[in-house]
This record gives structure tokens, C-alpha cells and sequence, in this order.
């Protein structure tokens, strides 16, 4: 069974340090939420508290309409998959894996049928009678993988579980979790640093920055429609132009630094005159115009499908742009001009960072 | 929940700190006080270090314990760090024999060196004989000090040896090369780069040495001669053949105390100041050495294997030798065993059955105060973890001594039953197992025992079925040791044993007093082949060729 999560007001502190001051949360049924955020951001500190291992010092949890507050880890009948693994060195694949459906005193021949199943799963039959000491990282991580769903938990819990293995497995065993995750339908909270992982999985994904959460949305909103420039930049690699904001033929519109005005339609019509703004340009979204801003090419870096060159403007500042390989190139050095696609720019206040787009659904 | 989950530990941690109180810190304390305190006058009194501090005769033993300690901790330093040096980076062949040799000597009872090199070397020993006829000279044999200096410096040097040789094995070889691609030679590199890392751990077995030395009562009662040492002071005044004085030999325990504490707290500043991590990726690789070098590296080792053996083959020669009265006499034969069995029967039985109980305690008091000082960790904790350390300063007769007089009277007399014996065993034994436990119990990662509840199942049944599994591989080797030490325990159980309760180091070191060489060698050969033994099931089950000390 799955639940919901809700979490109203979260409040964590280590003695005088307070890591989460006021933090809420909803999680959906059978849904694959993903916090997000830089190293030493309160991701692990959170999922934690969700867990049971971290105090709650305010705020309520609830799985359903159920406080979890006061219950202890054991019974809150979550399933987490840990950064190290965490595997029982002291017992094979069978016994890990075994380990909760024992304690749920399930009895052969379901225990075996079960744990026979999920290795199927996770694809490590074969290991099954073998101890855990010489496997790989990635077999160690299907083994906590399987060992976490096969109790089939109300909630699966999962911190960083890919970081610790190397880039091709990481893709990999991506794919394999989230497909199992499809198919059980558990309610998974997922905790990752890498934001490209966290698009590729997610249903949806909370950014965190010091213990806030900074937005939340699906993958395909954060990117496209980021609420503040915190997650634009977070998230994809973005450029940032400076520009202020002007009224142009009685519309909302936008004067770049080099003195060129242009339209931006996604962007609100109440942004008044004069407003300092940073327009965020992804690298993809640049391409050479002869009708466009003056650079130079700083750097050119070939990435096999596309270019990338690093262009310095006339203001001194640097821009990334990205190229597919077969569009004409420009070498180092050399004078151009880049326009960039006005559809998909996002456009931020200056003074607070938030956007100031349409579309945007704020945190 | 958090605060049932709590109050589990702080029982237990309560119960191991009552327990501590109750058999340690008790007696000790009485001991102490007894030095200054007349408990049958009621008055306090200095009569006793008056007593000891205006006679030569005995401030002399003060004199001699720090000279011939001293002397034994700087020379076995100097063997045993030349020699683990040497083993580790020049190929030795036969190495494993030196590393068994000297784990067994190590593990070998005491005063088994004592007994021997007065066989070999004593007034009428054989290797004495052979030199006097060889040089026509009259040497009178090695007694006195410095008996009792050869003797510790071949007894304790493999201790040193082995301790060294383990932080060598720490030792990242980038280190040294690094050292050498920046022109540093061989004698500097070794000065300026090796030395420095692993002073800690010379400081370490050093501190060990002392103490061992400091508190050893066997060699100096046997080989000593008129050359008295503190502990034999204790012994002669509390077991006394003319008067018992109980404020006497507590006062000298007083002042061995003092020198013990010293000395730890030297150790303590000075390796809390140099204290270095290692963990090497590249370790030392021992390579073939070349000509001379190698001819005198070949030597040292060689040299040591046999010293360190010949006190063994000497007791297992003389166990099969026939006696007559208190003589060796022509013949061998299986008597001296068959009598060990008859008339000590009860002694073997008893090292075995109280080693293993206290073992069993150790094991248990171990891993539930280790793990709750680490996982639980509170004032208490804190508290217990410190005085439980309180035993490396109390040689084994001060303990012996200061239990006895604490517990041959209302309310809890246990004087000359087993519970003494064996709780003085577990009270010297438990800070080692605790140390190690502790050491495993960090390097297991919380996240699998959370992992353990993250499955469901309680903190209870996470310690039983993750925690303690995972620490029991952990803390065998140290167990090992530990009933190895146990079996040949001799400075504490010597105050405490009666006829009934005797173990085989008491039979032995009886047996020799009274001159029964015969069954005391037979005693003694039992002994070291348990050691033995166990030693090789441990290495052929855990498949591995070194044991941590
Ligand atoms: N047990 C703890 N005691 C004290 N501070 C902690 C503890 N755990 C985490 N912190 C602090 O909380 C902050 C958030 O840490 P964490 O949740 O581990 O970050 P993340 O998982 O996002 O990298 C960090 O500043 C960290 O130092
Ligand atoms: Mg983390």
C-alpha cells in the first residue's frame, strides 16, 4: 500500500545549528519525489527525519493521515536505500534480501518465492547464495535495492544511492529504478545532488538551497519555467545577460546591455520601467546572427554531437553557447554575432532573483 | 520511544559501571587508603611510608625496580624496533617462523623465560658449564640484576617486535620514496620519515613494556636473587613467611601505582602530541639485501628466533625427562606428565574452566559497553569509558592484594573461591576488549544497522542479529589474546587462589619453588601447546597470517 507524505513545518537543529527552519512538503501517492540540491543543503538531514533516524525539534510528518512524529524507525514500514549500500556483510544476497520479510515473519516457501522474485527484479539471480564482500558497487546497490522494495514498504526512502558508482552504471542503474519503481508503484522519496539524474527520474523534484525549498515541480517545469534564478542556474547550464526593463510600442520589453531592445512574450506586462533584470540564456538556445549581440570566441571545446564555445561580449562577460556540429563553425578568436531564441529565455529580478515570467509556479 | 530506547542502555551502562565500581574501584581505593588509614585504630598514619621511605633496604627496591625496568623498556625497544624494521624491509627467509616464534613467546607465561635461563644459564646451568670449562673461568651464572634484565629484554622484545611491526605494515612505501626522490639517504630517511610514525606505537608497546615489567613478580622472585623489586616486596610482605603487614604492602602498591600512572600519562601527552594516522595503499615491501648486510640481517633474526625458543625447548625437554626427588636424572619418559595429571589435576581443570567463564564475561561486559559508549553515548558512558581504562596502571599483584583484602568479609566474602579469580581476571582483561570493540564498532557504518531498522526490525534485535555478528569477527582476535594472557595470569591470582582453586601458572610457579622441575615443565609445556594450538585454529579458520596484539 502506498501512502501520501505530508510534512507541515518541518524544524531540524543539531544543538544551536539550524539546518531546517520552516519547511513543508506534499508527496503523492505512488509518486517519485526528488530532493534536489547542492552538497550540505539538508537533503540526507530531511530524508532522515522522514525516516526516523533524525529528532524532529518542530513541525508535523504524516504518511496518510497518520503523525509519524513519535513512531520509531522500525515501525514506520519505510524501505531506504543508503549512499554506502549498507549491506549485511555477515549474510549472502538471500539472507540481506530475507532479512525484513523475517522480520515480518513471512515462512517458506513464500519467503523464498518473494526473494527469488525481486532478484529477479533487480536482475541478481545469480548472486543469491554468494556473500556480498567482493561484489561491485553496482551489485551491492541492486542488492539494497531489492532488500529495501521486496518488504514492500509504504515508502521507499533513497539517499544519493547511484553517487558512490561509476558514471556508465550510474545511467544504468538509473533506468533499472525508476522502472521498478513504475512497476511497484512505491511512494519514493529520492535524494541526489545530480540534477541531471534528478530530471531523468523524477515525477517531480523539489529544489533545496539551505534548508528551504526553493521550488517545486516536475522535471519539464523546473527546467523550462525555474522561479528563481537559484534553480535556473541549478539546474542545465545557463548564461545570464544584463538588462533593464522599457516600455517599447506600449508593450513590456527588454534593453539589453549593448542597448537592443526586444520583446519577450512569456514575460509579465506588470514589470515596471527601469527594473534591473537578468536574462537566462541556455547554451543550446544561442546561435550565430549576424543580426545579434557582438562577441568574440573565447574557447572552443568539440563534445562529439555539438560544439561548445565560450564567447566572450564586449561587456567583458563570458556566454556559453552549444552548437550541433554540423552548422557552420567559428573559430577562436574570431569577431561574431549571436542572437538567441526569445520564446524560451527566463527573466529574473535583478534585486531578488525571482522570475518574473508568466508561467512560473511559484514555491 | 526515544526515551525507553534510552533507558535499555543506560541500564546496562549503569549495571557495567556498578560492576567496575564494586570489583575495581573499590578494593583499589581501600588499598590506597589502607596505606595511610589504620582500620582497626581508626586513625590516620604515615607509619607505613615511614617505614618504607627511612630504610635503605627498602627504598633500595625503588631503586632497583626503576633501574632494571627502565633498562629492560629501553633495550627491548631498541631489539624489538631494529628487528620489525629489518623484517619488514629486508627479505628474510623464514620470516614466518620469526613472526610465530615471537607470537608465542609473547603468549608464553611469564616466568617460563626465568625458569629456563637459570636452567641454561644459571650457577650450575648448561651453557654456564660449557663456558667455564671452555675458558677454565668460575662464572657463577646470571642472577640478580642482570638476570633479570636478559630475561625481560628476551621475554618483551617480541611484544615491541610485533606492535612496530604492525604500524610498519601501515606504512605507505610513497612516503619513503618520496623521501628518496628528494635525496634524503637511507639512515636520515629513516630518522626523519619512519621514525616519526611510528613513534606513536614505540610509545605505545614501550608504555606496555614497562608496565609488564614494572609488575612482573615471577622473573625477579625466581632469578633476582637478592635483588628485590617492588612487586616482590608486596608479595613477601602480604604472603609474608614471618609477619603479614597489610598497611605496608599497601603502601608500596601505592607508590607502584604512582610510578604506573606517571608513566601512562607521559605516554598519553606525548602520543596525544604525535599521533598519526595510516593507512597505507603502497605498503613496505621487503627486499633481498646483498652481502654483508644481508649475512647480519639473517643473524639478528636467527638470533632472536632461537633465544626466544630456547626457554620453550627447554621446558618441553625437561617434561619428558626423568626425575628423582627434585634431580634430573637419565631417561626420558612421559612421568613427569602422568604426575602433573595426578597431583594437579585440579589445576588444569581450573585454568581452563574459570578462563573460559571470565572470557565469556569479558566478551558480554565488552561489546555492550563498547557499543553503548559508541552508539549511546552520555556522561555515563563518558565516565565508564575513562575508568574503565583504570586497570593499565594496577599491576596484576596490587589488584590480587586489594581485591582479597576487599572481599574476606561481610558484606561479600568471596576470598578463595573461583568468583575472585575470575572476576580479577575479567576486571584486568576488559579495558583491551573494550579498546578493540570500540576500534571495530567505529569502523562499522551506522547506515547498516539503520539499515536493519529501516527493515523493521527493532534496535533490540538490530544490535543481536546485525551489530553483534558484525563485531564478533572483529573482536575474536583480541578474545584470542586475551584468554591466551588469561591462562597464564600469574601476579594477581598468586594473592588470590587456595588449595582448591590453584591454575596451572600457580601450580607451576609452586612446582619450581618447591623444585619439582619435572611437573612444573610438563605444567608449562600443557600450557604453551594450548597456546599453540588455538593459535593455529585461529590462523586455519580465519585464513589469515597475522594477529593483531
Ligand atoms: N549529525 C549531525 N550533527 C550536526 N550537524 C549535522 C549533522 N548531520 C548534518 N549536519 C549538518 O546539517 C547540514 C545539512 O547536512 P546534510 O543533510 O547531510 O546535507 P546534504 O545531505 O544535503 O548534503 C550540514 O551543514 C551538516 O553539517
Ligand atoms: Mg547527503
Amino acid at each position: 500500500m502506498s501512502v501520501t507524505i505530508k510534512i507541515d513545518h518541518a524544524l531540524k537543529k543539531f544543538g544551536e545549528n539550524t539546518v531546517i527552519q520552516d519547511l513543508s512538503l506534499s508527496v503523492r501517492e505512488g509518486e517519485f519525489f526528488t530532493l534536489l540540491g547542492s552538497s550540505g543543503c539538508g537533503k540526507t538531514t530531511l530524508l532522515r527525519m522522514i525516516a526516523g533516524f533524525n529528532t524532529i525539534e518542530g513541525g508535523d510528518f504524516y504518511f496518510n493521515e497518520k503523525r509519524i512524529n513519535d513512531m520509531p524507525p522500525h515501525k514506520r514500514k519505510i524501505g531506504m536505500v543508503f549512499q554506502n549500500y549498507a549491506i549485511f556483510p555477515h549474510m549472502d544476497t538471500f539472507g540481506n534480501v530475507a532479512f525484513g520479510l523475517k522480520e515480518q515473519h513471512v515462512k517458506e516457501p513464500e519467503l523464498s518465492r518473494r526473494v527469488n522474485e525481486i532478484l529477479d527484479t533487480v536482475q541478481i539471480s545469480e548472486l543469491r547464495d554468494r556473500m556480498p564482500k567482493n561484489m561491485s558497487g553496482g551489485q551491492q546497490q541492486r542488492i539494497a535495492l531489492a532488500r529495501a522494495i521486496v518488504i514492500e514498504p509504504d515508502v521507499l526512502l533513497m539517499d544519493e544511492p547511484l553517487s558512490n558508482l561509476d558514471a556508465k552504471l550510474r545511467v544504468e542503474m538509473r533506468t533499472a529504478i525508476k522502472r521498478i519503481q513504475n512497476a511497484c508503484k512505491i511512494t519514493t522519496i529520492y535524494v541526489t545532488h545530480d540534477q541531471e539524474e534528478a530530471l531523468a527520474i523524477s515525477d517531480r523534484i523539489a529544489v533545496m538551497k539551505k534548508g528551504e525549498i526553493q521550488q517545486v515541480g516536475t522535471p519539464m517545469e523546473i527546467y523550462q519555467h525555474p522561479s528563481n534564478l537559484f534553480v535556473a542556474t541549478f539546474i542545465g547550464q545557463s548564461s545570464l545577460l544584463d538588462a533593464t526593463a522599457v516600455r517599447s510600442a506600449g508593450e513590456t520589453a527588454v534593453k539589453l546591455f549593448d542597448g537592443s531592445v526586444m520583446r519577450i512574450p512569456g514575460m509579465r506586462e506588470d514589470v515596471p520601467e527601469e527594473e534591473v533584470l537578468k536574462l537566462c540564456v541556455r547554451p543550446n538556445e544561442f546561435r550565430f546572427d549576424s543580426a545579434g549581440i557582438e562577441a568574440t570566441v573565447f574557447e572552443r571545446v568539440f563534445f562529439g554531437d555539438a560544439i561548445r564555445y565560450t564567447l566572450t561580449l564586449n561587456n567583458g562577460q563570458n556566454i556559453e553557447m552549444k552548437q550541433d556540429i554540423h552548422l557552420p563553425m567559428a573559430q577562436v578568436g574570431e569577431a561574431v554575432h549571436v542572437a538567441f531564441n526569445v520564446d524560451v529565455v527566463n527573466v529574473f529580478r535583478a534585486s531578488d532573483e525571482v522570475s518574473v515570467m508568466k508561467d512560473v509556479i511559484h514555491a | 520511544m526515544k526515551k525507553r530506547r534510552l533507558d535499555g542502555w543506560a541500564l546496562i551502562t549503569g549495571l557495567c559501571f556498578l560492576f567496575f565500581l564494586f570489583f575495581f574501584l573499590y578494593p583499589i581505593s581501600r588499598t590506597l587508603l589502607n596505606s595511610i588509614y589504620d582500620f582497626t585504630t581508626g586513625t590516620f598514619t604515615l607509619a607505613s611510608f615511614q617505614k618504607f621511605f627511612t630504610k635503605r633496604y627498602y627504598t633500595n627496591t625503588i631503586w632497583n625496580s626503576l633501574k632494571v625496568t627502565s633498562l629492560a623498556t629501553l633495550s627491548t625497544t631498541f631489539f624489538g624496533t631494529t628487528l620489525a624494521y629489518l623484517a619488514r624491509t629486508v627479505k628474510i627467509k623464514g620470516k614466518r617462523v620469526l613472526d610465530i616464534v615471537m607470537l608465542i613467546s609473547v603468549l608464553s607465561p611469564p616466568f617460563i623465560g626465568a625458569y629456563s635461563w637459570i636452567v641454561l644459564l644459571g650457577r650450575a646451568g648448561v651453557i654456564t658449564n660449557i663456558i667455564n670449562s671452555l675458558f677454565g673461568i668460575q662464572f657463577q651464572g646470571i642472577y640478580g640484576f642482570s638476570g633479570i634484565l636478559l630475561v625481560f629484554t628476551i621475554k618483551l622484545s617480541p611484544l615491541v617486535y610485533l606492535y612496530v611491526s604492525g604500524a610498519l605494515k601501515n606504512l605507505d612505501n610513497s612516503l619513503n620514496e618520496a623521501a628518496e626522490s628528494m635525496g634524503c639517504t637511507r639512515i636520515r630517511k629513516i630518522f626523519r620519515i619512519i621514525l616519526p610514525l611510528i613513534l606513536p606505537t614505540m610509545l605505545a608497546s614501550a608504555l606496555l613494556v614497562f608496565m609488564r615489567a614494572l609488575a612482573d613478580f615471577g622473573t625477579p622472585m625466581l632469578i633476582g636473587e637478592g635483588y628485590r623489586t617492588l612487586p616482590v616486596l608486596i608479595y613477601n610482605s602480604f604472603v609474608g613467611e614471618v609477619t603479614q603487614d597489610y598497611s605496608f604492602a599497601s603502601a608500596i602498591s601505592v607508590i607502584i601505582v604512582a610510578f604506573t600512572t606517571v608513566i601512562f600519562l607521559l605516554q598519553k601527552y606525548i602520543s596525544g602530541r604525535v599521533s598519526i594516522e595510516m593507512n597505507a595503499m603502497n605498503p613496505l615491501e621487503p627486499k633481498k639485501a646483498m652481502g654483508v648486510s644481508n649475512v647480519l640481517t639473517h643473524a639478528y633474526a636467527y638470533l632472536f628466533i632461537i633465544l626466544e625458543l630456547l626457554p620453550i625447548i627447554v621446558v618441553a625437554y625437561n617434561s619428558f625427562q626423568n626425575t628423582q626427588g627434585t634431580m634430573f636424572v637419565e631417561g626420558f619418559s612421559l612421568n613427569s606428565y602422568i604426575k602433573a595429571f595426578s597431583t594437579m589435576g585440579s589445576s588444569i581443570a581450573n585454568t581452563y574452566l574459570y578462563s573460559i567463564i571470565a572470557l565469556a564475561i569479558i566478551l558480554v561486559i565488552g561489546i555492550l559497553v563498547s557499543y553503548s559508549t559508541i552508539r549511546r553515548p552520555s556522561a555515563l558512558t563518558a565516565i565508564l569509558d575513562t575508568i574503565i581504562m583504570f586497570p593499565y596502571i594496577i599491576p596484576g599483584s596490587v589488584l590480587g592484594i586489594s581485591m582479597l583484602l576487599a572481599f574476606n568479609h561481610p558484606p561479600l566474602t568471596i576470598s578463595g573461591t573461583a568468583i575472585i579469580i575470575i572476576v580479577a581476571y575479567v576486571v584486568r582483561r576488559l579495558p583491551y576488549t573494550i579498546r578493540s570493540s570500540s576500534a571495530i564498532l567505529r569502523q562499522i557504518s551506522t547506515s547498516v544497522e539503520e539499515a536493519s531498522q529501516s527493515l523493521g526490525a527493532s534496535p533490540t534485535s538490530t544490535f543481536g542479529k546485525v551489530t553483534v555478528p558484525m563485531m564478533i569477527s572483529g573482536v575474536l582476535p583480541g578474545a584470542l589474546m586475551s584468554w591466551m594472557s588469561i591462562i597464564s595470569e600469574l601476579s594477581a591470582s598468586i594473592m588470590l587462589y587456595v588449595g582448591s582453586t590453584k591454575t596451572m601458572t600457580i601450580a607451576i610457579y609452586t612446582e619450581v619453588i618447591r623444585g619439582n622441575y619435572g611437573v612444573a615443565s610438563a605444567l608449562s609445556t600443557i600450557l604453551i601447546c594450548s597456546t599453540v594450538l588455538v593459535l593455529m585454529i585461529f590462523f586455519k579458520l580465519t585464513g589469515r597470517t597475522e594477529i593483531e596484539l
